[in-house]
């Protein structure tokens, strides 16, 4: 009888103790973090009134948004030629590509931004070989704003963006682009008419992946952005350690993990967003 | 013709271009670390090893280097077990039902740190649990969990599930047949699971900022404010260990890949 109970269900019970894991210190604590965020003395939907009405927090949610943006850009535009030089590549070609771009994968980020933080700062390596060549005066503002978090999102983010594309360039029938070749087909129009459709559910799984991943970024902002202009996440963390208003960290919590979840349910069941992480 | 040599000198920019990217922080790093001054530079004006000597002296740096290799373990082990488990129950299921399962297990690395952190941080704020070695061990645990899913998972559908099947309808327990028939077929999953597990827990800092107390500080929190909030040195002869202990990491699992490949022939 027990052991009929046991072969029965035991799939789930070995499953069990991972599940109560993240049931217990993940999903609960989560959404008891969503059901803070609606107790608010003036309505359920009092901070969120404030997340989207007082302009320097829209204002921080528009940074957050638009700066994601711009790393998907910037990613996808140097992603798509190394991802098709990685398609293309000998075996050789192919594992050296492979290693040099999963770098960021396997860096500790605080080093990551540490580096950067050598090379761009005013003293640092960049600013001093322009100087000292003298093709500027003086140095570039290139940490402590924008562009020091867009260099080190870009760089962190690019294996996410290549992986996507190289996967979805590999099971392309590569007599289609041959084929519109042997028509006569210019290059440019090989490209357009068939790698970069052929190659476009590809891009848009890297963009969903490279997007959600950004949105919640706290350390790259925080160590190579400016104390001005700062991210959704740094706004939570002030809020949590030094005004101490969780409910107004709740509620901006809980609008980046609803735009999480639906970017992710939007990529797993349209684009194998999931593929990356090994489902077949 | 000349378009296309265009496009291919085009296309070979932007492969350099992301490799050097790709190197440049990384490369800094070692060279930096042996610095002489009270700042840092790349390249060093003098050189010496006065930052690894505060580093290996330092009681606070000692401290947080130990208390990441503690939390690291305990996370391995912890996400190893019960990862391995999972993933063998999930290999149970037809494959829809399976994938979907999946990408549950893979929500932790989905949901941005910074909410899980703030989330764990409330709770453990509540039962008092927040500020020593535990919580953070139980925050890294559920970071971990789906990487060992995803690859041992990996190491499951390379075998042949019929062996363990032959296994136990020759009268074989469900113990006996894991361990003598799917282990020897699956440990390097396993083992690959278990490695990055240990090098994602000693590199995490979001979690770890929210968790840790002032006895519990790990080096990546001591590194944080290394550099937020002093110009700390050291901080490049931590980052170095943190560059050798990547490649090491790669090196292993590079080797548990082909010796799963190994594994599963018959």
């Amino acid at each position: 009888m027990t052991s009929g109970f046991l072969r029965r269900y035991s799939a789930w019970l070995m499953m069990a103790p991972a599940v109560l894991l993240l049931a217990a210190f993940f999903i609960w604590p989560v959404l008891d973090l969503v059901r803070i965020s609606f107790e608010h003395r003036d309505g359920a939907f009092g901070h969120y009134q404030r997340v989207f009405e007082r302009p320097a927090y829209v204002l921080v949610l528009e940074r957050t948004f638009l700066v994601s943006a711009l790393t998907v850009v910037i990613c996808a535009v140097i992603a798509w030629p190394v991802a098709w030089r990685l398609a293309t590549a000998s075996k050789t070609g192919k594992l050296v590509i492979l290693a040099v771009i999963l770098i960021p994968f396997w860096t500790n980020l605080l080093v990551l931004c540490y580096g950067w933080l050598i090379i761009l700062s005013p003293t640092g390596t960049l600013n001093a070989a322009l100087t000292g060549i003298g093709l500027i005066d003086g140095p570039l503002p290139l940490s402590g704003n924008m562009a020091g978090v867009l260099i080190g999102m870009v760089q962190t983010m690019l294996p996410y963006m290549v992986l996507p594309i190289a996967a979805n360039m590999a099971r392309i029938d590569p007599r289609i682009p041959q084929a519109a070749r042997s028509l006569g087909a210019p290059p440019l129009q090989v490209f357009l008419r068939t790698w970069l459709p052929l190659t476009m559910s590809g891009v848009i799984a890297g963009s969903l992946l490279v997007f959600i991943m950004c949105i919640g970024f706290f350390i790259i902002p925080a160590i190579l952005g400016g104390t001005r202009d700062i991210f959704i996440a740094q706004l939570i963390e002030m809020n949590i350690n030094k005004v101490l208003n969780w409910g107004f960290a709740a509620a901006l919590s809980t609008v980046v993990l609803v735009t999480t979840l639906v970017l992710y349910v939007v990529g797993v069941r349209w684009f194998g967003v999931d593929a990356l992480w090994g489902r077949q | 013709m000349r378009s296309s040599r265009a496009a291919n000198f085009a296309v070979t920019a932007s492969v350099v271009f992301a490799a050097v990217m790709m190197i440049l922080p990384n490369a800094v790093i070692i060279p930096a670390s042996f610095n002489g001054e009270n700042y840092i530079t790349f390249p060093p004006r003098s050189l010496s090893t006065r930052w690894y000597a505060t580093f290996l002296t330092d009681p606070v740096w000692r401290s947080a280097t130990w208390n990441s290799f503690v939390v690291a373990f305990f996370t391995a082990l912890a996400a190893t077990v019960l990862g391995t488990l999972a993933a063998l129950g999930l290999i149970r299921f037809p494959p829809r039902t399976r994938s979907l399962m999946v990408s549950m297990f893979l929500l932790p690395v989905i949901v941005p740190t910074i909410i899980s952190a703030v989330a764990l941080y409330g709770l453990l704020a509540q039962f008092g649990g927040r500020g020593g070695l535990l919580g953070v061990i139980i925050g890294h645990t559920i970071i971990t969990l789906p990487f060992v899913v995803v690859n041992v998972i990996a190491a499951l559908q390379q075998m042949d599930m019929r062996l363990e099947h032959a296994a136990r309808s020759l009268g074989a327990s469900p113990l006996r047949s894991f361990i003598h028939v799917t282990l020897p077929m699956i440990w390097p999953g396993i083992a690959a699971g278990a490695v990055f597990a240990f090098l994602v827990s000693f590199s995490e800092i979001v979690m770890s900022l929210f968790l840790t107390g002032s006895g519990s500080v790990t080096l990546p929190v001591q590194m944080w404010s290394g550099i937020r909030f002093e110009i700390n040195p050291t901080v490049a002869a931590a980052s170095s260990v943190f560059v050798v202990l990547s490649c090491a990491v790669v090196m292993l699992m590079g080797l548990l890949r082909r010796k799963q490949g190994k594994a599963v022939k018959p």
